[in-house]
């Protein structure tokens, strides 16, 4: 997120994309609901009328995947009608001719063919935001899991750059992460371009700074991503080591995955359960959970907080950098002499600019979010304020793209997934709480109560769900919450495993998966 | 920039002190802020200030009657005494006709994070229930929800589960029904929460000053032995960060509460931050490590021998099909030294970038 949490009671309009966040990010929607309480407002845009849309004062149903059509249109409207931030452009943007030109075919009529909303609340919505003295963007995976992941998040950048609604209080744009660490995880350098601290793996005084550090010469080449190595499982990679992830229940395209991991030499886990990923390796190595760890977590709002242990391990699980570092031991690695959790992070301070100003010690109370590059330094709330870390905020010139898969006579059906409130992703730790079972036991399909009817289907009955990669069985219920040709659904449950549906296409920037859209067809099943 | 500071322009007389005060503040807040114990039972400072149960009174000098401190602003000049010894019979006799409507009981702390105000207050007042002997108010509800008990013979109306459902979660599933005496706690047509627009974030039991609602899932410890500890640390699921307190007993992790000065959650929660964190200690957990044998199948093993198998295995890898062909999978769900442990194994140990995590999928 570009702003704090606490910048959510700032707004005068939220614009919230792609962001189920009663159900995925329920604490920071309650700060939502205070500010509209008090008087913001907000647009909403999902495919779903999702909670969020309920209390919002505009909300646009627009078609899965149809987002940076959307987005164009609006940045016409803002452009046309002179809402723009003139004097936000010219001090700290490059590009804005060409984008302002770029935009012009992008009329509210031409959005509107594409998304199937009506021209006027797109306009509506352009002026919203266009006019806020503080307008703020929240997006979450409903933005960055399609083939235009990339497109989806630079056409919410045009659209804060060309409002000058950046590096101000209450403004912003703030991507929602839904894990707990995941923030943490790309700041440890847990990613193929860069080494701890976002440092880029490709510049040559990196390279020579971590070679030193590590002892060995480092490739200057970035690494490939996870779904490229899952695709080359078996080809050019053959051996494995994941750490906490059921891979094979939370990844597009179940069967490729399966073929992936078992084409392996060696697979190692890491894991807390023996979950369906586990099954495959050839060797499993109980880690701590949460409540027996000490370390250090990062959230959505780059806050870096203290994870304390208050029971001990079940049996014999131990920290997973316990466990890596007796791996590397092992190896003969070097540098993997740690004695705990603090040595470990101070080392990674020591070595990252985003934490120089840090040390265990000092993250205590959680007071910092970074970066804080020195030791006196106060953190920083607000990312671009002044200036942005480039120089100048770049326009792109993004054009709209059909997903991968469209919808035509043999999948006639909008599939898009999602989460619930109760349930958090495969279920390994919420299907094993008490009680979670009294208020969601079952996945069941969300389907239009007119498309229940047109596709023959019966509500609390059964459905094949197809797709071009497979068939999943589900109970289905009605509900308008999914518009009608769009059926919605979560990946929770393993026996209900929509993942054997989705992995149409890839983002080819990112290379995240269209988890969003898939085209499928719905039909009766026997119970 | 300190911009409470910089509006402190006001000043009163608290308890014969000259404090300063900045506009909007209430005499209720000044004295806090001042370290004077003035008692409440209906005030949570995330609310709107509800003037209900009239235990923060002090006196007023001017005013004919003592007035609730948390409704009234502050204003410069005035005097006001916070302990006087005919304030401090008021509120004893307050919290006697609130204790008399309620049955004797001590309610364990597990029933929730504020479950202990009232007693604390009758404690601490000295105050003997039995004065005004008579009916009892409230009934309990048979609501069978596994979270949320709903003991509403221990309710006093101060309504803060309604108030912080309202205000701070924005879901208004429950409300008050009847007037007096009869008031009582309910939700839209007297059903179960389940039925209603509650979707279990606890926080109606956290602010419950007297265990009248109380954590189903926690009370299931009351009869462990052990004291109760916490420990602060910050839940598991999403990436907002919500800080929170794990209640234990010995080895026991037996419930959650959030923690009201977390930065990202200000005591807020929701379902699975609250509740759902018995897969800690649930059987299923892997308490041993597992290596597979030559009959395909996992066996439990001793950390050396795992450990051994996990290295050879790479090793050979290594030999084989030359340093590219290792790769790193870390975990956004594991703290920031498994991470980093995970990417120094890849770059120190094959000298390549073959290391990602999950957030692409």
């Amino acid at each position: 997120m570009s702003n704090p949490l606490s910048d959510m009671d700032k707004p005068d309009v939220f614009f919230c994309i792609g962001t189920n966040m009663t159900e995925c990010h329920p604490v920071a929607a309650t700060r939502i609901k205070q500010a509209l309480q008090r008087g913001a407002k907000m647009i909403v845009a999902d495919p779903r009328k999702i909670p969020l849309a309920g209390i919002a004062h505009l909300y646009l149903p627009l078609r899965v995947g149809s987002d940076v059509a959307l987005l164009l249109g609006m940045a016409h409207v803002i452009a046309r009608d002179g809402l723009a931030d003139n004097e936000f452009i010219a001090e700290r943007t490059k590009g804005a001719d060409e984008f302002l030109e770029h935009l012009k075919p992008f009329t509210p009529e031409w959005a509107a063919e594409i998304t199937g909303l009506n021209p006027a609340d797109i306009e509506k919505a352009a002026r919203m935001y266009g006019a806020a003295d503080r307008g703020a963007i929240y997006y979450t995976l409903g933005i960055t899991e399609h083939i235009c992941g990339v497109d989806n998040v630079q056409s919410l950048c045009n659209l804060a750059l060309m409002t000058g609604n950046l590096g101000r209080e209450g403004t912003g744009i703030n991507p929602m992460r839904g894990q707990n660490n995941i923030q943490g995880a790309g700041d440890s350098g847990a990613v193929p371009a860069n080494y701890p601290g976002f440092q880029p793996v490709n510049d040559p005084a990196n390279q020579e700074k971590f070679s030193k550090l590590y002892g060995r010469e480092i490739d200057s080449e970035k690494g490939i991503t996870k779904v490229t190595a899952l695709n080359e499982c078996g080809k050019s990679i053959h051996a494995m080591i994941i750490n906490g992830e059921n891979t094979l229940v939370s990844d597009p395209d179940r069967a490729h995955c399966q073929h992936s991991l078992e084409s392996l030499d060696h697979l190692v886990l890491i894991d807390i359960f023996r979950t369906e990923t586990a099954e495959l390796a050839d060797v499993v190595l109980p880690a701590t959970a949460f409540g027996e760890t000490d370390g250090v977590c990062v959230n959505t709002e780059r806050r870096v907080q203290r994870l304390r242990q208050a029971v001990p391990p079940q049996g014999e699980a131990r920290p997973d950098w316990w466990i890596v570092s007796q791996i590397a031991q092992r190896l003969g690695i070097p540098g993997f002499e740690y004695e705990s959790a603090k040595d470990v992070f101070n080392e990674v301070c020591g070595l990252s600019p985003i934490y120089t100003g840090l040390d265990w010690d000092r993250i205590e109370n959680a007071e910092y979010q970074w970066p804080v590059p020195e030791k006196d330094h106060p953190g920083t709330p607000i990312l671009h304020e002044g200036e942005f870390k480039n120089g100048r905020g770049l326009f792109s010139l993004v054009k709209y793209r059909d997903p991968a898969e469209v919808v035509d006579e043999d999948y006639p059906v909008w599939l898009t997934t999602g989460r619930r409130l109760q349930a958090y992703h495969t279920r390994t730790q919420t299907g094993r709480s008490a009680g979670i079972d009294y208020l969601l036991s079952e996945e069941s399909l969300e389907v239009h109560p007119s498309d229940v009817v047109k596709l023959q289907l019966t509500d609390g009955g059964f459905a094949n769900l197809t797709s071009r990669r497979g068939t999943v069985k589900i109970r289905v219920r009605a509900s308008d919450q999914s518009p009608p040709g769009t059926v919605f659904c979560s990946f929770s449950f393993n026996d209900v495993p929509v993942n054997i549906l989705t992995g149409s296409g890839y983002d080819p920037i990112t290379e995240t998966a269209e988890l969003k859209v898939c085209a499928v067809r719905v039909e009766p099943a026997e119970d | 920039m300190n911009a409470t500071a910089e509006a402190q322009t006001h000043t009163l007389i608290l308890d014969d002190t000259e404090v300063s005060f900045h506009e909007g503040e209430t005499i209720y807040e000044v004295a806090q802020r001042a370290g004077r114990e003035v008692p409440t039972l209906c005030y949570d400072k995330r609310l709107e200030a509800f003037g209900a149960c009239r235990l923060c009174v002090v006196q007023l000098e001017g005013a004919r009657n003592p007035v609730a401190s948390c409704t009234t602003p502050a204003e410069a000049g005035m005097v006001v005494h916070t302990s006087t010894e005919a304030i401090k019979k008021h509120r004893r006799t307050l919290l006697e006709l609130v204790a008399s409507e309620n049955p004797e009981a001590t309610i364990n702390p597990l029933r929730g994070f504020a479950s202990q105000e009232l007693n604390e207050l009758l404690c601490k007042n000295d105050v003997q229930p039995g004065r005004f002997q008579g009916q009892q108010s409230g009934t309990s509800n048979g609501d069978d929800n596994p979270f949320i008990l709903r003991d509403y013979d221990h309710c006093i109306s101060c309504y803060r589960c309604v108030r912080v459902c309202a205000e701070q979660e924005g879901d208004y599933a429950i409300t008050m029904m009847n007037r007096g005496f009869e008031t009582q706690i309910t939700t839209e047509f007297n059903n179960r929460l389940k039925d209603s627009a509650c979707t279990f974030c606890g926080q109606c039991v956290q602010t419950c000053p007297t265990g009248a609602l109380g954590d189903r899932k926690a009370m299931r410890a009351e009869s462990l032995p052990g004291e109760l500890e916490k420990t602060r640390s910050v839940c598991p699921y999403c990436g907002v960060g919500c800080q929170v307190d794990l209640l234990s007993k010995e080895d026991r992790l037996v419930g959650i509460q959030p923690a009201m000065d977390g930065p990202a959650n200000e005591g807020a929660l929701c379902i699975k931050g609250q509740f759902a964190f018995d897969f800690v200690q649930h059987e299923d957990r892997l308490t041993k490590p597992l290596v597979r044998g030559d009959d395909g199948e996992l066996h439990e093993v001793d950390w050396n021998i795992a450990l051994d198998r996990a290295a050879e295995g790479f090793r050979k890898v290594l030999k084989k099909h030359g340093r590219h062909a290792v790769y790193g999978v870390a975990s956004g769900r594991a703290p920031n030294e498994a991470a980093y442990t995970m990417q120094k194994f890849i770059r120190a140990g094959f000298g390549t970038n073959q290391i990602d995590n999950c957030s692409r999928a």
